[in-house]
């Protein structure tokens, strides 16, 4: 039920004290004359109403989550115990710095931490999420060729199994798009790319952005050579850092040839994501790129830590300073584990993951016929759907009667009934035995009784729904009488 | 170190046996040698909880957390309730992902649908996004929105808060937008200079109510302007000022948007706040962002989905309508908690006190000697004194209270002030008297 049909006129909270001045009222030109529909609740009710809502959604803590590319690993309390310190959340954004010095600090630390772990020299974190971040990633390269007066470099090479965000977030920088098609293996086809960046539209080439590992979980083994090959015509190299969890500690951006990158605090620094957010999507860059970061940097002076524009400052990405707390959280996380901790986690999250990829490959075939996968693996259902009809989607489903977060589905592109697995490294072996054993039984089910999986999920709230109505006849809020 | 990975070292090992490697180095196979990091990572050593929570609790010391707050400038002290922050913090809407997976993804649904609800009825807009990540890109992205083929060039008060100004640029400077600023005059937009700027490449204009100094434009006219020239109107409104003051469909806009934040979340040095953006019903097919529709089962049930995907990114890739993924659920679901608690008449008295307050200020101040800038304010308001505005500021910090806005760096002298339901009489005319011993020395 809606919490608008819990309401009851004359309902409500206490909440303010009465007004202890003369009441002021704005002129009647200037005054509301709509009425305002806002639920009439008891403090009991809507506490009530939000936990029902909690009881209708899925979390980390209640279970398995292994939604691929978007690294579900374990939120630590203690991030929202110090996210939570009134420190932290009672400042005003405009203080004087001298009374922000903690702030400042946190954001100097964490910065230092990403460079340590990507080799970039500095970062803004301005950006609050991650297709945010490769917004800002892209106008720090548009900014750089104009500033080179490589005024016609409009062009952004996009491999065709990257994320939508990247070829969307070209477009809102201004770029055009080339789709580049992978290679058999699903890494970049790099007689493909020498073609296009030593031919003709080679002086066009803004760039390239590239997820390595990429979205099929593979390390790309020719990433000097492609990292080149961009370099050798003009262009600047973008790393989406989806995929980090896989290689901290064992190889930084910066050492492959990539000139900036944005990570998802959210995902790689075990921020939870809120439903959708806020998470947070800060980018890092080599110092010929720092000059045109956008907002203001922290820099040390007399002692004191303060704020500076760039010299070449590409403008703001959104008001002040990012989502700040989001930062605490993960500054709180790369604190505790350190160094050692940190280069475990990555080890860790690729382990578990071709764990469960040499166990599930007895039955499921995984795509690219990989060996040995980083973070994440795809498995590819094609067959499966053919001999019993039973889909990638039907499997997901199925999966939700077991309460497990079925992986990502249907991504990446290039393969046709994917489910994109990724455990993380906070998963145990019983929890990633358990899972497999309920794969193994769903891919039974496929043979014995595909309608059973057709119908599923059978125990949640709802079952499937029905998304072409809704776009079709689109109710989008409720109609008060 | 500090580690939440829980498989022991033995079991490692025996997992990696049973998948035919002899070291975990083996998983990394793939990976170049050149571009294998050698000495590990330059960073300290990892910790306990209980010593992460002393190095934070040190460093979060270093920020001073004033007993009274009397500066606005887009980010508002509000008082918020208990319920709000109890609801927050409940760790399965926490820690849950972008509802794709519907059928175990109702409450975060439902959640977002009852915001959407709540922010139509804010702003009397048709229909609502389930949020973008703050005012100044919900401002951005509203802009980009707007623009057709024929029409490239948006117009934006010098009245707007300077930082969504500014990235209203940044976005334009993206996406290759012209963008002209329309100039102010008297502390509110030169309505005259406006229509000499309007053409008909012009995709929108673009104002904010109550603007960055506090006052009430004459949005009625400026709306009428803007669609005699065809262009769509934007506005950027305060929500809690939403409880008294007419609402943006009443003027006419095609679009509001503006910061969330008053609504039930913490200053925190500036994030995480939310964007609301809602729009005509014309206009729906192409909103950033997600948006939650109702429907039903296969057993007829009623249930929420995320819909009219067709104009995002995952689905569009470089033909939709933004960028945006991840927006700011958390914060959205908190709007709902906050709204919900409030309630109508709650709303209505918190922006009454708002502005209740700051009248009963800005007349105090003008009776200690200041000279209060003319025209109808909501809660914020500009002074100007016959000294520097540090001088003052910095007598107030001595006592533990945040001042106004220094509007012209340490020299200048006025002020931007902001009252909410926070400040009280008594700490207001603490602040009268501290600055009539500055004027009187």
């Amino acid at each position: 039920m809606l919490i608008f049909e819990k309401s009851r006129e004359g309902r409500g909270c206490s909440i303010l004290p009465p007004c202890d001045v003369e009441v002021y009222e704005a002129a009647p030109e200037f005054s509301r004359q709509k009425p305002l529909h806002l639920p009439q609740m008891a403090e009991v009710d809507i506490e009530r109403h939000y936990t029902q809502l909690a009881a209708k959604a899925h979390g980390v803590n209640d279970g398995f989550y292994p939604l691929g590319s978007c690294t579900m690993k374990y939120n630590p309390r203690v991030n929202e115990q110090t996210a939570s310190m009134s420190k932290f959340t009672h400042v005003h954004p405009l203080q004087p710095l001298d009374t922000l010095q903690g702030s400042l600090q946190v954001l100097q630390e964490t910065e230092k931490a990403l460079n340590a772990i990507t080799g970039m020299s500095r970062f803004t974190f301005q950006p609050a999420a991650g297709a945010h971040g490769e917004f800002t990633g892209l106008l720090l390269i548009k900014a750089y060729h104009l500033a080179n007066g490589d005024t016609q470099r409009t062009k952004i090479i996009v491999p065709d199994s990257a994320h939508g965000t990247n070829p969307a977030s070209a477009v809102m920088a201004g770029m055009s798009v080339i789709n580049t098609a992978s290679d058999e293996r699903g890494c970049v086809d790099v007689e493909k790319l020498r073609q296009i960046c030593e031919g003709e539209e080679g002086k066009e080439i803004a760039g390239l952005m590239l997820t390595n590992p990429n979205t099929a979980g593979l390390f790309d083994p020719n990433i000097l050579e492609i990292t080149e090959i961009i370099h050798g015509c003009g262009g600047q190299v973008y790393y989406d850092g989806a995929n980090l969890n896989a290689i901290m500690g064992v190889a930084r951006p910066g050492d492959m040839g990539f000139d900036c990158v944005h990570l998802n605090l959210h995902k790689t620094f075990s921020t939870p994501h809120g439903g959708g957010g806020p998470g947070a999507g800060p980018v890092g860059c080599k110092e010929h790129l720092a000059k045109f970061l956008p907002g203001l940097v922290t820099e040390e002076k007399d002692g004191k830590l303060v704020f500076v524009k760039p010299e070449q400052s590409l403008g703001e990405m959104k008001n002040f300073y990012g989502n700040f707390l989001v930062v605490v959280k993960a500054l709180t996380y790369i604190k505790m584990l350190g160094a050692e901790g940190i280069a475990a986690a990555s080890e860790n999250a690729v382990l578990n993951a071709n764990y469960m990829m040499a166990k599930l490959r007895d039955k499921y075939d995984i795509a690219f016929d990989t060996k040995i996968c980083m973070h994440e693996f795809v498995m590819d259902l094609s067959r499966l759907l053919k001999e019993t009809g039973v889909s990638a989607m039907d499997i997901a489903k199925g999966l939700l009667d077991h309460g497990i977060h079925p992986p990502t589905m249907y991504f990446p592109l290039t393969v046709h009934e994917a489910l994109m697995v990724e455990p993380t490294e906070t998963e145990s072996r019983e929890t990633l035995d358990e899972a497999i054993q309920v794969l193994e039984g769903l891919y039974d089910l496929a043979f014995s009784d595909p309608e059973a999986l057709h119908d599923a999920p059978h125990t949640t709230p709802v079952s499937r729904l029905d998304e072409v109505g809704a776009a079709r006849h689109p109710v989008l809020r409720y109609a008060f009488e | 170190m500090g580690t939440f990975v829980p498989n022991t070292k033995a079991q490692q090992q025996e997992m990696l046996r049973e998948i035919g490697l002899g070291s975990s180095d083996e998983l990394f196979a793939d990976v170049p040698d050149q571009v294998r990091l050698k000495n590990g990572l330059d960073l300290p050593e990892g910790m306990s909880e209980m010593e992460v929570l002393r190095s934070m609790a040190e460093i979060a010391a270093k920020n001073r957390v004033f007993r009274s707050v009397f500066r606005g400038a887009g980010a508002y002290r509000h008082y918020v309730p208990a319920t709000v922050n109890a609801v927050m913090s409940n760790e399965t809407l926490q820690t849950a992902y972008t509802p794709y997976q519907a059928e175990i993804s109702q409450g975060v649904l439902q959640s977002i649908f009852e915001y959407q609800t709540m922010i139509c009825e804010l702003t009397g807009m048709d229909v609502s996004n389930a949020s973008v990540y703050d005012g100044g890109t919900a401002a951005a992205e509203a802009v980009a929105l707007c623009r057709e083929r024929k029409r490239n060039k948006a117009l934006v008060s010098a009245c707007v808060q300077p930082g969504v100004l500014d990235v209203i640029r940044t976005y334009c400077f993206g996406n290759n937008m012209e963008l002209e600023v329309i100039p102010a005059r008297d502390g509110v937009t030169d309505a005259q200079a406006l229509q000499g700027m309007l053409d008909d490449t012009v995709a929108c204009v673009l104002i904010q109510q109550p603007n960055y100094y506090g006052r009430l434009e004459d949005a009625q006219a400026i709306g009428e302007m803007a669609h005699a020239a065809k262009a769509k109107y934007i506005m950027s409104v305060n929500p809690i000022s939403l409880g008294v003051l007419k609402t943006p469909a009443e003027y006419g806009a095609d679009v509001a948007v503006g910061d969330g934040q008053p609504l039930g979340l913490p200053m925190a040095f500036g994030g995480p706040y939310l964007g609301f953006m809602a729009s005509t019903d014309a206009m729906k097919r192409k909103l950033p962002g997600r948006i939650v529709g109702q429907t039903t089962d296969t057993k007829g049930r009623t249930g929420y989905v995320l819909t009219l995907q067709a104009r995002e990114q995952h689905i569009r890739r470089e033909k939709a309508s933004s960028n945006i993924c991840s927006n700011q659920a958390l914060c959205a679901l908190a709007v709902g908690v906050y709204l919900s608690t409030l309630g109508p008449e709650g709303l209505r008295e918190a922006a009454v006190q708002c502005t209740s307050k700051a009248h009963y200020m800005a007349g105090e101040l003008a009776k200690a000697g200041l000279t209060v800038e003319e025209g109808e304010f909501f809660h914020e308001f500009v002074t100007k004194a016959d000294v520097p505005a540090a001088r003052i500021l910095d007598a107030l910090q001595e006592k533990g209270i945040l001042g106004g806005l220094p509007l012209d760096g340490d020299e200048g002298s006025r002020i931007l002030w902001c009252c909410t339901e926070m400040n009280t009489k008594k700490d207001i005319d603490e602040v009268v008297a501290v600055i009539k011993e500055v004027l009187a020395c």
